[in-house]
């Protein structure tokens, strides 16, 4: 078996409110193999950044992680103590997140903030700190990087930023990189240069949970796709077939979504209804309100994550028979 | 940077311009006339006369004014009608106790009402918040001579822990400080409680977490420096109204300050004195609102290049 660099089993997150609890990550597994990028995609609210943000542990009180485990290189850090956990934040794993404009500390020089991610892993002095951080802008494309790394946040572009961000991600050497949104907030010139970034960083050994609710993003540069739905994965496979192949209704609707833009089509085709309230799901499938094929069973009884071919998985009780129609 | 600098600095010299001639006008035209208060009941018309032309008061109001602005620009502000001396002289005896006590105030509102703003923001909804937060409220609806008069009958009267009024050592400053910087503590204390919050959500802070930073460096590093900017404004404008004389605390603890020395000025119809210390806190506030500016600058590098 190939090596896994992230294993995530079972994972849940909720958030306490008077009402109960709401169950924003439920029962997720995921596996980042080593030298792979891992999509994950959904729309907004479906728990796809708690889903991230759990695996960081970097939830947001009053948000909280409730049950599951999270092998990182072979260890189960889950459990571990927050100062341990700390330890491994920026180190063996790091995150960038969807807002490049909001994510830097605005009084502070982007090098700094670089080099404050080396002297927190590494014994080493300011001077080599900062040495370091410089290197590494070079190594994300950011050109004059010495006088770059003197610049403050509001000095630079959206996409220099995002590099920045990725710099400062990627200057421990870890060897996971959680990306939540990475490109959203850039236009698409910045966000092509981004990708092919992210690309090489993944060639020379970083795995990448690559979190987007954009399928083009993920058709481009995962290897492996997760598609979550209110809360839970409905679908995974490998990249091309899903894509070829979706199985479960609510890809297929995600993608029939873009292909009708691209057919020309006269409507957009849509996805029916809205996402359901995750403190109200219907008993069955979430998806059973929205699903143009639901059956009677859907409503009474939520279908199990199950595998419909090598290396793919669906979670719809119509799966077996439309997964090759 | 240099030009934003000089452009503020002529501003304040209009604005200082502007206020001296309010002052010099309303003091003219209210009711009265200041040398026959002066003179007590018992001066005749003569006498009278003969002293405000000595005085200069029958010129036209623009000589007068403008006499006033070429001897004031030679530090000379005039003799108090009152106490027979120099009104530069006055002020400088009084600006030493005002500028004690203004410096103590600061020091006690400032380090409090930071500390208290941290504490309560870490620890939001918490015991420590609802006594912070009920401290300072209490601090910025109570009147100060209430405060004044509060602490005196507890500290000085009963316990006789402290001087119950005067300056004569460094403990006459404490209950003084105390009851003229509550109020400030407590709005210093409300404005960290409240943008330290607001920073705390920031994305950035997400970020800082993200390379293993713990709460401690966060809180020091990342938040504090991004929740002082607008702290630090509010406490360049209490420093200004501090140092331009506490009426009230310097009248109920008996401190010759320059809030002192203006209640004299008014109920003396002291136009001199009165002109001086007016003026005086004029510039104080000008020059605290400059500071501001450019502390602010000096700390958030985004007004810096703007600038």
């Amino acid at each position: 078996m190939e090596p896994m660099t992230l294993r995530a089993v079972g994972l849940c997150a909720g958030i306490p409110t008077q009402k109960g609890e709401i169950r924003a990550v439920n029962d997720v597994s995921i596996d980042v193999p080593a030298g792979s990028i891992v999509g994950i995609v959904g729309e907004s609210g479906c728990g796809k950044s708690m889903t991230a943000r759990a695996i960081m542990g970097l939830m947001r009180s009053p948000a909280r992680m409730t049950g599951g485990e999270i092998w990182l290189n072979g260890r189960d850090i889950a459990r571990l103590p927050e100062r341990q956990r700390r330890a491994l934040r920026g180190s063996e794993m790091s995150m960038i997140f969807q807002e490049p404009m909001t994510s830097l500390n605005p009084v502070m020089k982007v090098g700094r903030q670089v080099a404050e991610a080396v002297r927190l892993h590494a014994n080493v002095s300011r001077q080599e700190a900062d040495r370091r951080a410089v290197e590494m802008f070079e190594a994300v494309g950011i050109s004059d990087a010495a006088s770059r790394a003197r610049c403050y946040p509001h000095q630079l572009s959206g996409g220099l930023r995002q590099r920045v961000m990725i710099a400062m991600a990627m200057v421990c050497r870890p060897k996971l990189l959680i990306a939540d949104e990475p490109t959203t907030a850039l236009d698409v010139t910045v966000e092509a240069q981004i990708l092919r970034l992210m690309r090489n960083l993944c060639d020379a050994g970083t795995s990448i949970l690559l979190i987007s609710h954009n399928l083009g993003v993920i058709a481009q540069l995962c290897d492996y796709v997760y598609v979550m739905y209110a809360g839970r994965i409905v679908e995974q496979a490998g990249v091309i077939k899903l894509f070829d192949h979706p199985a479960h209704p609510y890809t297929r609707g995600l993608l029939n979504a873009v292909s009708s833009l691209r057919r020309g089509g006269e409507r957009l085709d849509t996805i029916n209804g809205v996402v359901p309230n995750l403190l109200r799901l219907p008993e069955g499938c979430s998806f059973s309100l929205r699903c143009d094929a639901c059956e009677a069973r859907c409503a009474q009884e939520m279908p199990e994550l199950r595998e419909i071919a090598p290396g793919h998985k669906a979670r719809c009780h119509l799966a077996e028979r439309e997964a090759w129609s | 940077m240099k030009q934003s600098l000089l452009r503020r600095f002529i501003q304040a010299v209009i604005v200082l311009l502007g206020v001296a001639l309010m002052i010099f006008i309303m003091l003219r035209v209210v009711p009265g006339n200041p040398v026959a208060t002066m003179m007590g009941e018992h001066a005749d018309i003569d006498t009278i006369q003969r002293m405000t032309a000595e005085l200069g008061l029958d010129q036209p109001i623009h000589v007068q004014f403008a006499r006033y602005v070429l001897d004031a620009l030679r530090g000379d502000f005039g003799t108090s009608y009152s106490m027979g001396k120099p009104v530069s002289q006055l002020m400088a005896a009084a600006f030493g106790n005002t500028l004690a006590l203004a410096v103590a105030a600061a020091l006690f509102a400032w380090v409090v009402g930071i500390a208290c703003g941290i504490v309560a923001a870490v620890r939001k909804n918490g015991l420590l918040d609802h006594l912070f937060m009920g401290f300072s409220l209490l601090g910025v609806s109570m009147p100060v001579f209430m405060v004044a008069m509060l602490l005196q009958y507890v500290f000085a009267y009963h316990l006789h822990w402290l001087p119950i009024s005067g300056v004569d050592s460094w403990k006459g400053y404490i209950l003084p400080a105390i009851a003229l910087g509550w109020n400030s503590a407590g709005s210093v204390a409300r404005l960290v409680r409240s943008t330290l919050l607001d920073v705390l959500q920031q994305d950035y802070i997400d970020t800082a977490r993200a390379k293993g930073r713990g709460q401690p460096g966060i809180l020091v590093l990342h938040a504090l420096r991004n929740a002082m900017l607008p702290v630090m404004t509010m406490m360049a404008m209490q420093l200004s109204s501090l140092l331009s004389g506490a009426v009230i605390t310097e009248t109920v603890f008996s401190i010759n300050g320059i809030g002192r020395l203006a209640v004299q000025a008014i109920s003396g119809r002291d136009i001199p004195l009165l002109q001086g210390t007016a003026l005086f806190t004029t510039l104080v506030v000008v020059l605290g609102n400059l500071l501001a500016d450019s502390l602010y600058a000096v700390l958030d590098p985004r007004i810096r290049r703007e600038a």
